[in-house]
């Protein structure tokens, strides 16, 4: 908690030109202060957006590996992102939707196809682990060629989609994160809610059952709030990598595999590491600056595998 | 155990508590069982044995409400099974089922806790009674030292008596186990079914096993219950039923039948491919 009030404090005093605490404080509450555009147009909703789509990233990774009891899940690795990711840029480029409210719902649709698809090509009810990932990868390949391929038929979009396609939170406005926050509440109200039955389902279908869980009924909620989670922050990030991963690996070694402590601290934890991302790539790329999901990307891949050798990537 | 179902006001004092009846029972389209009834007597502890795909595991399944009958009724207390909501039957009925599996550095209290899940609510969370029926069950199974340790580094056996304790903490009256000694080597297979048969003996619960091994079925059997081809061909106890006649029929297996000269109880010797004779 301390942890993500301090980063995101700083994520407010850091960037292109670096504020005082001070000169945070009197943007934050003062409109004559001259700090106060910054904070209120750039950075306030920058690192709103940041706590919105770590929450989302960080809890829809930790329910989804919960589920399928596969390390390696994550919005990302199964193509949600990317199915967000390609609705999104089909409605910008041959639609010309720009506008937040509209696209989330398109993320929404390509999100929630995806997670069908990767499903049904695993194998439907006989998918393990390892055929969801492969389906979700290939999918992944596939949407985002389609992505880019989108960019390059059209040029206007390309300029307002190219930091978008890595991820960043550099686009967030004022209205980012009021338009995006009932879909993360609702996705977020839903996984937290599950993660009781979601405990039972850990144990194997039969053992849920056993224990009076209901699996289909469980598996349904969690596809819901990750379709929600995932298409929302999608939709106003861009796919950002590892995050959902990495996050949940993280605070597991913490709480330990119980989704009902794991869920929860990822919803802490996600948002500061992604913000601790974004400020370190407003750092890194001074004058400009480096988009988030490039960070995540470099910094999150090898410590991903780094988590892998060590063994702690195990069996969920 | 409270409430009126558990008193068992539809049932006949006669009527076992779980009775499977006319059940037919199957994947897809293969059809494992036609016609199954089996009724698992009150106190009993019964064990269904049988060979490879014979049926015994199904029907266990379908017993544990894991499986839908195609046709049949499977009666807890009386009423079908597959209409009680699924809480109340996770209250009476408990299962350690074959494909039992831990996440990765769950510890062995956290597991056996996941237990008192029909218990719980969304405003019902872990309370003082929660606390001790889990420690009850960690000390009933022996694995209390190991409370704090990953179920994922113990071994075998020590795993098994785990996955009992979680569904002791169940505090179900009825047990079902799914092959509880596969895998084990010979002291663990022993081990797990001492526990069994003390949980049946000190604490008065009904367990339903289904079991590779004949001598380990007649011994720790109080009703036994021989499948082939998806039929019961006996059931009973197993110092009246086991016979040269039925191991034949059930297994294809010649045999002779002697007295385990530690319980009393059948042991089945498999007729040797060649007797050699003693040189004078």
């Amino acid at each position: 908690m301390l942890l993500l009030a301090a980063v995101a404090v700083l994520s407010l005093a850091l960037g292109a030109k670096p504020l005082s605490l001070a000169d945070v404080w009197h943007g934050l509450t003062d409109p004559a202060s001259p700090e106060y555009a910054v904070v209120h147009q750039g950075r306030l909703p920058r690192t709103l957006l940041g706590l919105a789509a770590g929450a989302a990233l960080g809890v829809a990774g930790a329910a989804m590996q919960t589920l399928t009891r596969n390390p390696l899940a994550d919005p990302g690795l199964l193509g949600i992102n990317a199915g967000a990711s390609a609705a999104v840029a089909t409605a910008t480029a041959l639609l010309g939707v720009a506008d937040l409210d509209q696209q989330v719902w398109y993320a929404l649709l390509g999100a929630a196809a995806v997670t069908v698809a990767v499903h049904a090509i695993a194998g439907g009810r006989q998918a393990t682990p390892a055929r969801l990932a492969l389906a979700g990868a290939a999918l992944n390949a596939a949407l985002y060629s389609y992505v880019s391929a989108m960019m390059l038929v059209d040029s206007t979009s390309l300029e307002r989609m190219r930091f978008w396609t890595v991820g960043s939170l550099a686009a967030a406005r004022t209205d980012t994160v009021p338009s995006l926050l009932p879909f993360v509440l609702a996705g977020l109200v839903i996984a937290l809610l599950v993660t009781r039955p979601l405990a039972a389902l850990a144990l194997g279908d039969d053992s849920a059952r056993a224990l009076g869980a209901r699996p289909g009924l469980v598996r349904g909620a969690v596809i819901v709030a990750v379709t929600l989670l995932c298409g929302a922050a999608t939709a106003a990030c861009g796919p950002i990598v590892f995050v959902g991963l990495l996050a949940p690996h993280l605070v597991r070694a913490l709480t330990g595999p119980d989704p009902r402590r794991l869920l929860p601290w990822c919803a802490v934890f996600a948002p500061a590491l992604l913000l601790t991302a974004d400020v370190a790539g407003r750092l890194l790329g001074r004058p400009g600056e480096l988009q988030v999901g490039l960070v995540t990307a470099v910094v999150g891949g090898p410590l991903f595998l780094h988590l892998v050798r060590r063994g702690r990537v195990g069996r969920l | 155990m409270t409430g009126p179902d558990e008193k068992g006001t539809l049932m006949r004092p006669d009527t076992p508590r779980l009775v499977g009846e006319a059940l037919t029972l199957g994947y897809d389209r293969r059809t494992v069982a036609e016609d199954l009834t089996v009724a698992v007597p009150d106190g009993s502890f019964t064990v269904i044995i049988g060979p490879n795909a014979c049926g015994k595991s199904t029907l266990l399944r379908a017993l544990a409400r894991l499986l839908r009958p195609a046709r049949g009724t499977v009666l807890l207390d009386g009423a079908d099974i597959h209409r009680r909501p699924a809480r109340q039957v996770a209250r009476t009925l408990g299962l350690l089922p074959q494909s039992a599996v831990a996440p990765d550095g769950l510890t062995v209290a956290e597991l056996v806790s996941r237990g008192r899940y029909p218990h719980q609510g969304l405003l019902r969370q872990w309370s003082r009674e929660d606390e001790r029926v889990v420690d009850r069950a960690m000390a009933d199974t022996g694995v209390a030292e190991l409370a704090d340790r990953p179920v994922d580094e113990l071994s075998g056996g020590q795993r098994q008596r785990v996955w009992i304790a979680m569904a002791l903490a169940q505090q179900t009256p009825l047990l079902l186990l799914d092959e509880p000694t596969t895998y084990l080597d010979i002291a663990h297979q022993v081990e797990v079914l001492d526990l069994c048969a003390r949980l049946h003996e000190e604490q008065g619960r009904t367990l339903v096993a289904v079991l590779h091994d004949l001598h380990q079925a007649a011994r720790y059997a109080t009703h036994l219950v021989a499948m082939r081809d998806g039929r019961v061909v006996a059931a009973g106890d197993p110092q009246q039923i086991v016979t040269t006649e039925l191991v034949e029929e059930v297994f294809g297996l010649p045999c002779r039948i002697i007295e385990d000269p530690e319980t009393g109880t059948p042991l089945v010797l498999p007729t040797a491919r060649r007797r050699s004779v003693p040189a004078a």
